[in-house]
Order: structure tokens, then C-alpha cells, then sequence
């Protein structure tokens, strides 16, 4: 099986209260030097049989219906191993 | 020279300025893709006498939007102040950012209702939670502190796939936008109809409680004030939301319809922050408590233009601002997106320069980000510059209250004759107690009339621990003196078939209904809200309806002593050529001296005696009878009657004072029927009825007759209850007594409450959880 990442993001524009809210927490727990957070969702998913087109072209189905509302978020598909999922950690 | 982020409108880098537009004038300007005509781009340069800044014409095209400026329905909205009843509770009326009404003990209510439909339709979770957020500012900048909302709602046809996806989100943003800020939701509506599919209604009430000596208006005066923006930071998010999204109309795909036909942009979408919003509460109050601000102003649709243009042109003065000055979320934007940015949680207040550190340190303490950005100067003319250069001179009266204004033609449609002649009464009537019985079980399981607690338990209604009324109840009350026991009541309601068939008659009867249900509450009606939701107002059938709907609004409200406070219009609500019902929305706002005194609708004790009060006639048209068991749409909406609105409402409130009724509930959609089934649900008891003579069981049972309400009586009232109706002309007849487990009609059929509770209560959540 392969792994396939989806990261989402919001779109530059949108307000991201949650980023907001942990760039507030930063300094008072004494990290400084952060000027800007964002917070994403990263979505991993486990592929049966193999990652061709056709498999990339569903997730890319999937992540633009249901895992990312693309009304306010962006998302990028990407492989990340082609080896058995589990392997590398 | 293109911005670098492909989402944005196509502005210059290299910023225009007034001086540098008084060089260029022949340059292109994108008037078009902002939104505006032909001739409403000469008429600006007509005013400034060249051609306006890419910041001018910024402003001009948001604030001369159909959302902002009214364009179409101030000529017919103008009756809403002209035939104004004589009302002394009045404080503040039409104008402001909402009215004020006089409640009594010292204290002034402030309400109003808006509608975020179209933010709605695209991103159902935001654009309902900041439809919240957007009303709970207007309602503070008037001075109050937010007591509870309310939120009338419309979506297409229950089963469809698409309702699967707007109701839950709409539903989840209210809750979680409302619930955040700690408001209990009391109180509005849920009605699916096909015509609001790709065009749901999203209107949001909010009700603000003061002391007379703390209202605060939207102006900016006296010279050398500072202006200050405070709350979230600016960020790219809704620009052009009122000129783009709210005035146009959209096809089929949901893309806007001008322009060049390629998918719009949606930059439009909004994400809003109710934790922010609460700091902006909580910091606001602590201003007005220490009478820090001279003028206040929320920011919502248009942002900086509309907040720093409306200040201006109410107060005295001219005011110049500083757009560095303002606090951005990204440091990449133009001028003109500045000022057109609809970021939520911002207001915008004028202090006196010795008052102004104070101001500060109250938003230091509440972590609210607060800057200077300008002040209130001598002159008449609104400036604005962007490093060190003037990007704005205009006369701000120009831009907030002097925009254009269109007398749109409008004419009676020419199906109106051939929808009323399709008389309802003609539809095959239920035959026998089997066939009644059958009837009944539809209406009340039918998506419109069944139980709607699925959605409004996803809402806090009782945070704050002063809500007394709520959902299912006819009104939401609240009170507002612990002492006291001082309340207000509030209720809002719309009928889009009854408005569809005659759309004068039908603002009347959702103003009567309305009125009714606070009434039945045991408040006194004192003035109302109303939120306008029609289509597209180029199309004269719909121009019609909406000049109707307003003179039958403005006609109704004189006549019941009940002035209109302010509200808000909702146009271009359509998809492609088919626009939605007419659906004027009406919200009355009521007292109760003693929250104590109020009527629920729950039939409790056994053996108390129903009434029912009014008249009952056949009238079909428009009924959800008609609808469930017929699908049908056609005929004449039950006739109005108002001066016996008032005196059913008299009685109501008299009764409830005086402690002749236990519980009250009015008649409307379903008929008696479906109010008394609620009656009994909600209190756990049956009830046997009989039908009156001169009445067939099913006219009795599902006519929608107007001016009506049933009441149980306990026995020892009997007698002073329908002597008190007899004198004062009001017809009460007794129609039955609350007994045992079923609602059992004597000689036609019987239905047990479990039967009942099953049909009422299932429906919405199997088709929506």
C-alpha cells in the first residue's frame, strides 16, 4: 500500500482564529520571534493497489468534496511512500 | 501590473491618487466588474468633477450596492416612516444602526433583523455565523448589550440532497457563532419550500437591552475627535461581499450572473471569530460605561468605506484617515481593498482626544487590538491617504446617503389573476374520521409542520439563565430586570405562499402572526422589525410584489399601533430567472411587566377547558394543508383583519395579567389542528374536541383563518374569561377539554400522543441527522 498526504490550508485571505490563537500563546509561554501562524489539517491516506493516475485523480476528487471545503481552503495531494505503509516508522 | 495573488480584483500596484486622477482622466477604470452601471460611474464623476480614485471608486461601488444603498426599495420603504402610528415608546427610529423602543423602568430595547442569504448559499457554516456576529455589532453600537438572537431561516425542499448541506452548516454556524458569545438562541423560524433551493434565507434578530441614557448613535462630530478602529485586524476577506455577492443575481452554478460570464471570484467568504467578538463586547460596554465615545459605528457589509463615510456624513464635520494606520492581517493590500475589506469583529468609535488613552488601555486590558487612524476635522469633505499621498477626497454624504436612487418599474404579473383563481376550497376534501385522521398525521409529520427541535437544540437557549420562553413556544421571552421580572418578548414570522398569492395581504399576515405570538405570550406588542427577502427587483413581477408587500406592511403597522424600527432588505434572492417567494419577514418586539405572568402553549392540567377565540372560516389558500396533502399553491390567503388582531391581542394580554388562561397558543399554518397538537405534545396531556356547530370537522380542523387563537381555561375562570370576551366583543367558543393521552376529535377519529410524538418528532431528524 502507498501513502498519500493531503494537506489543507486556508486560503491566504480567510481569518484563521485557531493560528491566531496559538500565535497569542507564544510568547506568554516564552517563544518569541513567531510573526505569523497558520494551522493546516494533514490527512494521510493508505492506498489499496496502486498510485496511477486514475487512484490520484479520485483523491484529488475526494479532497476537493469532502476533505477540504475550497470555498475558504487550498490543498495539495501529494505521494508520500510507494513502499508498505508502516515501514518507515 | 498585476497583484501577485491570483484571488484579488485586478488593481495597480503603483496606488492611484486624487492628483494623479485629476492627470489621467481618461485612464480605464473597472467600474464594471465592481459592480456599478453606466451611469452611476458618470454621476461619480459628475460629484468629484474628475475621475474618481481607484479608492473612490472602491468606496462608491460597495456603498452604492443594492445591500447598501437601497437603490430599489427606498421609494417604497419610505412609507415606513411616513405612516408612522402614534407610539411613545419610540426612542430611536429608521436611520440608525437599529431602532430603540422605550421598554419601561428606565430601560430601552434595541432589535433588529438582518439577512445573510447569499454568504450563506456559498459557505453555509461562515456565512450564518457571521450573519450572527454581524447583527449582534449593529445591535452594541447602538449602546446595548446583546440579550439574545433569533433566527428566522428558509431552505429548499427537505429531501433534497442540497438542503443535506446547507441546513446542517447553517445550523452548526448559528449554534456555534451564538452559543460562543454566550446568547441564548429564543426564538425564529425553519420553513423548507423548492423556491429558496438554490436560494436559502438566512436572517438573524438580535435583541439589545440599555438604559435610557446610554444609547449611542453612528455619528462623527466635533472637530479634532479621533477616529478609532478597533478589534480584529484587517485582513483580504470579504471584499466586495455586498456589491459582488449580495446585489447580483446568480444562474444555475451559483456563478454571477454580470460581468463576463466566467465562474465569479469568490473572495467574498468571510470566516468570522466569536471569541473576538466577545472580547469586542465585553471592551465595548466597558467604553460606554465610562462614556468614552462621542459616535460608534459597527464594521459589516462594506467595511472602512461604510463606517468611516456613514460617521462623517451624520456628524457635523469632514474627517481625515490615515489607511497605514490601520492594523492588516497581510501587509500585501491595496488601498482599495482596505477599504473595502468585510473582516468581522471590527468597530469603529469617535473620542475626544483627552478620552482617547483611556479608550486605549480599556482595549489593552481586553486584548483588543485599538488605533488612531484618523480624526474629525472642520472641513466637509471625507480624506483618506496612503503613504503620505491623498488616494481619497470625496463629500461623504455623496457616498453613504446620496447614491442613486431608482423608481424600478414594476407591474402586476400577468399569472397573478390565473394563481388566485385557482381556488384551494375546490381541492377533494377528507371524507370521513379515517380519512381526517390520515390528514392529520401528514400535516403534522410534514417537514414544515413537524417538530424542529433536532435544529434548535443544536442552539443554547437558555445560557445566561434569564430565558423564560423558547422554541417551540409561540415567542422567545427573556427577561431583563432580576428584580422586576421585567421581560421582552420576541417573535418573527413569514409566510412566502400566503405572500406569493397576494403579497399585500401576505406581509399583513406575517406582521398579524407575529403579533399574535407575542400577544399569546402575554407581551405587549410595541414595534417591529422586518427583514424584506424578495428577487431580483429588475424584474417588474417582482417589483411589485415588493411594493406591495412594503404599503401592506406600512398600512398594517399604522393601523396596530406597532412602528417600524429599522430592518433590512434582501434583494436579488433568485436563481436564474425564477426568484423566490416574496418573503417579507416580520419581528415584533413586546413587554411584560412580570415574566411571571407569561402564557406557555402547554396544555398541562387535565380537566382545564379549551376556547377557542376568532373566527373560523374556509380558507384553504395557501394552507399547509393545501401543500401537504395537494402540493397545491393558489387562491386567496386568509383575509386580514387587524382591528381584530388587536383586540384578540388585548384579550390574550388581559387574560394572561389577570391569570384567566394557563396556556395560549395562536393559530396559523396547520390551523387548530396542528396548535393543538403542539399544545398537547408540549405538555404531555390529551385532549377531546368537539366541533362546533355551523363547523365541518375538517374546516374546524385545518383552516387557516387569521385572528385566532386557542386558550386553556382553568373551570374557575370560566365564567370571568368569556364574560370578559363577551363584552368586549370577541368571539369565544368552547370546543373541548384537556383530558387523557390522545387528541381525540368526539365522532371523527382519535390519535394517541405517542402516535402524535413519533409523526411530529421524527420527521427532521431522519431526513437531516
Amino acid at each position: 500500500m502507498a501513502r498519500v498526504v493531503v494537506d489543507v490550508m486556508l486560503k491566504p485571505e480567510i481569518l484563521d482564529p485557531q493560528g491566531q490563537a496559538v500565535q497569542r500563546a507564544l510568547p506568554r509561554l516564552g517563544f518569541a520571534g513567531i510573526a505569523d501562524v497558520r494551522q493546516g489539517k494533514r490527512f494521510e491516506l493508505e492506498v489499496e493497489g496502486p498510485v496511477d493516475d486514475a487512484a490520484l485523480a479520485r483523491i484529488h476528487e475526494m479532497a476537493e468534496t469532502f476533505l477540504a471545503n475550497t470555498v475558504i481552503e487550498d490543498f495539495t495531494v501529494k505521494v508520500e511512500s510507494t513502499e508498505t505503509a508502516g515501514a518507515s516508522s | 501590473m498585476l497583484p501577485s495573488s491570483g484571488g484579488r480584483p485586478p488593481y495597480p500596484r503603483a496606488f492611484d491618487t486624487v492628483k494623479h486622477a485629476s492627470e489621467t482622466p481618461d485612464s480605464e477604470q473597472p467600474w464594471k466588474e465592481l459592480g456599478l452601471k453606466e451611469d452611476e460611474y458618470a454621476r461619480i464623476r459628475e460629484i468629484l468633477g474628475r475621475r474618481p480614485t481607484g479608492a473612490e471608486l472602491a468606496m462608491y461601488s460597495v456603498m452604492w450596492s443594492e445591500h447598501c444603498s437601497y437603490k430599489s426599495s427606498k421609494v417604497h420603504l419610505k412609507q415606513f416612516g411616513e405612516k408612522v402610528p402614534a407610539n411613545d415608546a419610540m426612542l430611536v427610529g429608521i436611520g440608525e444602526n437599529a431602532g430603540v423602543v422605550d421598554v419601561g423602568q428606565g430601560y430601552a430595547v434595541t432589535f433588529k433583523v438582518e439577512s445573510h442569504n447569499h454568504p450563506s448559499y456559498i459557505e453555509p457554516y461562515q456565512g450564518a455565523a457571521t450573519g450572527v456576529g454581524g447583527i449582534v455589532r449593529d445591535i452594541l453600537a447602538m449602546g446595548a448589550r446583546p440579550v439574545a438572537v433569533v433566527d428566522p431561516l428558509r431552505f429548499g425542499a427537505a429531501d433534497h440532497p442540497d438542503t443535506k448541506r446547507v441546513l446542517p452548516g447553517v445550523v452548526a454556524g448559528i449554534g456555534g457563532y451564538g452559543n460562543c458569545l454566550g446568547l441564548p438562541n429564543i426564538g425564529g423560524e425553519v420553513v423548507f419550500d423548492s423556491c429558496y433551493q438554490g436560494n436559502p434565507l438566512v436572517n438573524a434578530g438580535c435583541i439589545g437591552v440599555m438604559k435610557h441614557e446610554d444609547i449611542h448613535l453612528a455619528k462623527a462630530s466635533g472637530a479634532g475627535n479621533k477616529v478609532i478602529l478597533y478589534g480584529a485586524r484587517t485582513g483580504g476577506d470579504g471584499i466586495g461581499g455586498v456589491s459582488v455577492l449580495a446585489s447580483e443575481t446568480f444562474d444555475a452554478e451559483g456563478n454571477s450572473a454580470s460581468g463576463t460570464g466566467k465562474p465569479a471570484k469568490r473572495p467574498a467568504v468571510q470566516v468570522g471569530d466569536p471569541f473576538q467578538e466577545k472580547l469586542l463586547i465585553e471592551c465595548t460596554l466597558e467604553i460606554f460605561a465610562e462614556k468614552l465615545v462621542a459616535g460608534i459605528q459597527d464594521l459589516g457589509g462594506a467595511g472602512l468605506s461604510c463606517a468611516t463615510s456613514e460617521l462623517a456624513s451624520a456628524g457635523s464635520g469632514g474627517m481625515r484617515v490615515d489607511l497605514d494606520l490601520v492594523h492588516l492581517r497581510d501587509a500585501t493590500l491595496s488601498p482599495e481593498e482596505i477599504l473595502m475589506s468585510e473582516s468581522q469583529e471590527r468597530m469603529c468609535a469617535i473620542v475626544e482626544p483627552d478620552k482617547v488613552d483611556r479608550f486605549l488601555e480599556i482595549c489593552e486590558k481586553w486584548d483588543v487590538i485599538a488605533t488612531v487612524i484618523g480624526e474629525v476635522t472642520e472641513g466637509e469633505r471625507l480624506e483618506i491617504f496612503w503613504h503620505g499621498e491623498q488616494i481619497v477626497d470625496v463629500p461623504p454624504r455623496t457616498v453613504a446617503h446620496e447614491g442613486p436612487v431608482y423608481q424600478r418599474p414594476f407591474a402586476r404579473p400577468e399569472w397573478q389573476d390565473a394563481l388566485q383563481a385557482d381556488d384551494a376550497g375546490k381541492l377533494p376534501r377528507p371524507q370521513n374520521g379515517e380519512e381526517l385522521k390520515d390528514q392529520v398525521l401528514k400535516l403534522v409529520s410534514s417537514p414544515n409542520q413537524a417538530s424542529k427541535s433536532w435544529i434548535t437544540d443544536q442552539y443554547d437557549r437558555f445560557v445566561q439563565g434569564n430565558t423564560v420562553l423558547a422554541q417551540p413556544e409561540d415567542a422567545g421571552m427573556v427577561r431583563i430586570d432580576e428584580e422586576t421580572n421585567l421581560g421582552v418578548a420576541m417573535a418573527t414570522d413569514g409566510n412566502g405562499r400566503y405572500a406569493k398569492l397576494d403579497p399585500y395581504a401576505g406581509a399583513q399576515l406575517a406582521l398579524a402572526e407575529s403579533y399574535r405570538n407575542v400577544a399569546a405570550s402575554g407581551a405587549k406588542p410595541l414595534a417591529i422589525s422586518n427583514c424584506l427577502n424578495f428577487g431580483s427587483p429588475e424584474d417588474p413581477d417582482v417589483m411589485w410584489q415588493f411594493a406591495e408587500a412594503t404599503r401592506g406592511l406600512a398600512d398594517g403597522c399604522f393601523q396596530l399601533g406597532t412602528p417600524v424600527t429599522g430592518g433590512n432588505v434582501s434583494l436579488y434572492n433568485q436563481t436564474g430567472d425564477v426568484a423566490i417567494h416574496p418573503t417579507p419577514v416580520v419581528a415584533v418586539l413586546g413587554v411584560i411587566d412580570d415574566v411571571n405572568r407569561r402564557t406557555p402553549i402547554a396544555f398541562a392540567e387535565e380537566g382545564q377547558l379549551l376556547y377557542l377565540l376568532g373566527d373560523t372560516k374556509e380558507e384553504f389558500g395557501g394552507s399547509a394543508w393545501s401543500e401537504v396533502i395537494h402540493q397545491h399553491l393558489g387562491g386567496l390567503p386568509p383575509a386580514v383583519d387587524l382591528d381584530r388582531e388587536k383586540l384578540l391581542g388585548e384579550i390574550l394580554i388581559s387574560a394572561s395579567r389577570d391569570g384567566m388562561i394557563d396556556a395560549a397558543h395562536d393559530l396559523s399554518d396547520g390551523g387548530l389542528v396542528q396548535a393543538v397538537v403542539e399544545s398537547c405534545l408540549r405538555g404531555g396531556k390529551g385532549a377531546r374536541l368537539v366541533v362546533p356547530e355551523g363547523l365541518d370537522a375538517f374546516t374546524f380542523l385545518f383552516s387557516e383563518s387569521a385572528g385566532r387563537a386557542v386558550v386553556a381555561v382553568p373551570r374557575s375562570e370560566e365564567l370571568r374569561f368569556t364574560d370578559m370576551c363577551g363584552a368586549r366583543g370577541l368571539p369565544a367558543t368552547r370546543i373541548g377539554v384537556v383530558d387523557g393521552d390522545a387528541v381525540d376529535v368526539q365522532g371523527e377519529f382519535a390519535l394517541s400522543l405517542e402516535e402524535l410524538r413519533t409523526a411530529h418528532e421524527a420527521t427532521i431528524p431522519g431526513l437531516l441527522a
